[in-house]
């Protein structure tokens, strides 16, 4: 209670649990869409791309400015979803081993680059290497105002183009018949996730980053069989997986916020297989006993 | 029958693709492809499509045109480009050429007259939603983007769900229902376009024998109505029971016309190539086999 207490209080950690919060929700959110779209690595790839994105524009500009990376993070992005995409079109490589190609190769020349810089004794490089694991600690308050900016912008646009971006998830090919600028939609729903990505690097780091995208939605599935349901509980399961991250990483010192904010969404993915009454584990296997012992007594009554 | 007109393609750069293809029936092609009529006004007029994979071709030279309130079957192999063309007519793939008019205009700007049926395999049951809200999906084009779909437009989907024999079913996961239902909710989902011309890629593939007899009796009312309905078919015994005109496709438009002109064991035969065996059974009709 004292730690809930001191997080209420401190004015810092107010802001930082706020922002880990809407990160979250804003990743539950445009996770499910990808996550139905089956394209749940492609917020892996985006992360790990991300990396010399950061790097690069670190390396050009000299200074740690929240502008840059999310400039740099864009453009390493873009590249690599077109190159995603090229490699798919234009060979017979399938696109999930060409996701694993890019996203290696980025994720290596960015742990190239972030080496390079740390040993290049510039002052300003301190807490570059964060971006690996996340710290959230070292947010401040405009990555906390760009992130509730990401987050007002994607709850926006998803209550605006909830039917468009439903329909695109279940068949696009009917939503293009209709004449939809699926294409242009689809890409948008990139960017999104693109932004969301580049938004949580600092709290969650570029390694974990897509844990926080996949986990929610797949646990907001196990309760409900409703599309705008799954969507909210995705942000909430999100929301307090980033809270609960926050809180234990600074409770003990040292701890990165990354890994236990992901291990609190796979707590919550855990309880969901387990108890969600439809498609949960518990309630499945006791359905299956009951259906048994019916048809056991069934076949005596019969005798 | 008068009103079905197929143009074949006899430029001599591009030669026939397929192996199958016999070569002297020549002759009976032409005969086959004089039919002419008005084609001003036509569901549906596709002059020389031509579709290619990475470089090789999947579709080509394909022209044709329907004739307006008929049931039409698009019959041919496995790999002959059915589905194929039925997605380029509907602009979801690219086509390197040719031209589709949709009652005599440009096909983009009659989207809103043409229903498609996508086959059932192209999309994961598993999203979660249920009936009434797949066939919802359906009314969507003439809201648009951003309007959300109101009374008006459930009553239509709850409408078509009963058409097909689904009202029941109308908020059932999609995941519960069986591969018959769920191609019916597609059907229902297509009348909630209220389009004039439908496409349908293998509606009757998969489905059990009340399933089928239900589509059909739904697609002859659709007939009824006035509507077009061009129909990707599998099963030989059943073209000459359930379709007025049939297109024959391997790659090319081998012929087009009503069935009792062009569902012929010579046309057939050129069609499925060496595939398909012919037998003569009691009845004037002759049985059809289809097989490896």
């Amino acid at each position: 209670m004292d730690a809930l207490w001191m997080i209420w209080t401190d004015p810092n950690m107010r802001w930082i649990v706020a922002g880990c919060m809407l990160l979250g929700l804003s990743s539950g959110l445009i996770g499910s869409y990808m996550l139905l779209q089956k394209r749940s690595l492609i917020g892996d790839a985006l992360a790990h791309a991300a990396l010399p994105g950061i790097c690069i524009a670190f390396m050009l500009t000299g200074v740690k400015s929240t502008v840059g990376f999310l400039l740099g993070a864009l453009i390493a992005g873009a590249i690599a979803t077109f190159g995603i995409r090229w490699i798919a079109a234009h060979s017979r490589i399938k696109q999930d081993a060409a996701m694993g190609i890019v996203l290696s190769l980025f994720f290596g020349i960015g742990v190239m680059l972030l080496t390079r810089i740390q040993h290049s004794g510039d002052g300003g490089q301190s807490g570059l290497d964060k971006f690996l694991f996340g710290q959230a600690a070292s947010m401040m308050r405009e990555d906390v105002y760009m992130l509730a900016g990401i987050s007002s912008l994607l709850l926006l646009l998803c209550l605006l183009l909830y039917k468009p971006f439903k329909l695109i998830s279940f068949d696009a090919g009917f939503a293009r018949g209709l004449g939809w600028p699926v294409a242009r939609l689809e890409q948008l729903m990139l960017l999104l996730t693109v932004l969301v990505v580049v938004a949580g690097i600092q709290a969650v780091g570029v390694v974990l980053m897509s844990a926080l995208l996949i986990t929610p939605a797949v646990a907001a599935r196990y309760w409900t069989d409703k599309l705008s349901v799954m969507l909210l509980l995705a942000g909430i399961f999100g929301a307090c997986s980033g809270f609960s991250g926050t809180f234990w990483s600074s409770m003990v010192t040292g701890l990165p916020t990354g890994p236990v904010t992901v291990l609190s969404a796979t707590i919550v993915f855990a309880v969901s297989a387990l108890l969600a009454p439809q498609r949960g584990w518990v309630g499945k296997s006791l359905r299956q006993r009951r259906a048994r012992q019916q048809w056991q007594q069934g076949g005596t009554a019969h005798e | 029958m008068k009103s079905f007109t197929t143009t074949h393609s006899s430029d001599p750069m591009s030669a026939p693709q397929s192996v199958d293809n016999g070569k002297q029936p020549q002759n009976k092609l032409q005969q086959h492809h004089k039919l002419s009529t008005n084609i001003e006004d036509s569901p549906l007029q596709v002059q020389g499509l031509t579709v290619t994979y990475q470089h090789q071709p999947v579709v080509q030279q394909v022209s044709f045109s329907l004739a307006e309130g008929r049931l039409i079957g698009l019959l041919g192999p496995n790999g002959a480009g059915k589905s194929t063309l039925l997605k380029a007519i509907l602009g979801l793939i690219p086509s390197l050429s040719g031209q589709v008019k949709v009652f005599g205009k440009p096909y983009e700007s009659q989207r809103r007259r043409i229903g498609y049926v996508p086959q059932r395999e192209s999309v994961d049951w598993d999203f979660p939603t249920d009936a009434l809200d797949v066939v919802l999906m359906g009314t969507y084009g003439r809201l648009g983007l951003f309007r959300r779909p109101g009374k008006n437009e459930r009553q239509t989907a709850l409408h078509c769900l009963d058409q097909v024999g689904m009202a029941d079913y109308a908020g059932r996961q999609i995941s519960q229902l069986s591969g018959g239902q769920q191609q019916r909710v597609f059907l229902a989902r297509a009348l909630a376009q209220q389009a004039d011309l439908y496409l349908m890629d293998e509606p009757f593939a998969g489905v059990d024998a009340l399933t089928e007899k239900a589509i059909i009796t739904l697609l002859e009312q659709m007939k009824q109505q006035g509507k077009t309905v061009l129909v990707v078919h599998h099963d030989l015994s059943t073209v000459q029971a359930y379709f007025d005109d049939v297109l024959l496709l391997n790659r090319q438009l081998i012929a087009g016309g009503a069935v009792e002109h062009t569902f012929t064991p010579e046309l057939l035969q050129q069609t499925y190539g060496g595939k398909m065996a012919f037998l003569q059974g009691n009845d004037q009709q002759g049985i059809l086999l289809a097989g490896k």
